[in-house]
């Protein structure tokens, strides 16, 4: 699956995006969190207060709940700010 | 040439050149009706933020193009709209330069009006963008406000 960083948050991770297999026992974007932040201090840095941090799973709006599988995008990034 | 008004297609631009906000109204007049009403956004000057250089925005293209268009469909469900454009402008904008542009045609004004208010409210919170400010004292990102979440409640429709 393709995990995507945005603004902030990429710069934190290193990487504006990753490739990961869906780790086992992992079904929802919580349950995916902990193994994105241990891939790197960096990581654990962008993924540290959830509160300020958005997800988009196949380019709609999630939450930490929403289910996810093999093959999905999933992407995360700071409150928006355009306009 | 005449562009087509009503496509789906045409709605929406994210670009890292200029618009001409008159360009754009020259467009929404072909729709043929009485009321256009426009918003512009520009990177404030020196005066508001002291320092500022430039402001960079960064994008999701295909969900930020996606979001849009949802917010403009809702617009369209709610007021009775002949032609709608949204631009924004993405990349390393200088003070006084364009970022967003609003446009909506309507046979009466307060649809026009309301529906570009609505689109620009939703469009702050929903739309993946995201400013870096550079100053003379760094780069920074912009944090999202409390008063644009504020102003989407007005659009909350009762039950």
């Amino acid at each position: 699956m393709n995990i995507l960083y945005f603004a902030w948050m990429r710069e934190h991770t290193g990487c504006a995006s990753e490739e990961i297999d869906l780790p086992d026992g992992v079904s929802t974007v919580a349950d995916l969190v902990p193994h994105l932040a241990s891939r790197s201090d960096g990581h654990a840095t962008a993924l540290r207060n959830l509160k300020t941090v958005r997800v988009a799973v196949n380019r709609t709006y999630g939450a930490l709940d929403t289910q996810i599988s093999q093959g999905d995008e999933v992407a995360f990034f700071p409150p928006v700010t355009g306009g | 040439m005449i562009e087509p008004v009503n496509s789906a297609a045409a709605d929406v631009s994210i670009s890292t050149a200029d618009f001409d906000a008159g360009v754009e109204i020259e467009k929404l007049r072909r729709a043929g009706v009485g009321a256009i009403a426009t918003f512009s956004g520009i990177v404030r000057n020196d005066a508001e933020t002291p320092g500022l250089i430039a402001m960079t925005l960064e994008h999701f293209p295909g969900m930020t193009e996606q979001e849009i268009q949802s917010i403009i469909d809702q617009a369209r469900r709610r007021w009775p709209l002949t032609a709608v454009k949204v631009i924004h402008r993405v990349g390393r904008l200088l003070p006084q330069e364009n970022i967003v542009f609003v446009g909506t045609a309507s046979a009466h004004r307060q649809s026009a009006f309301d529906s570009a208010s609505f689109i620009m409210d939703y469009l702050k919170t929903r739309a993946p963008f995201w400013k870096k400010e550079e100053t003379s004292s760094g780069a920074q990102w912009v944090e999202a406000r409390e008063t644009d979440d504020i102003a989407l409640q007005k659009w909350v429709e009762p039950r």
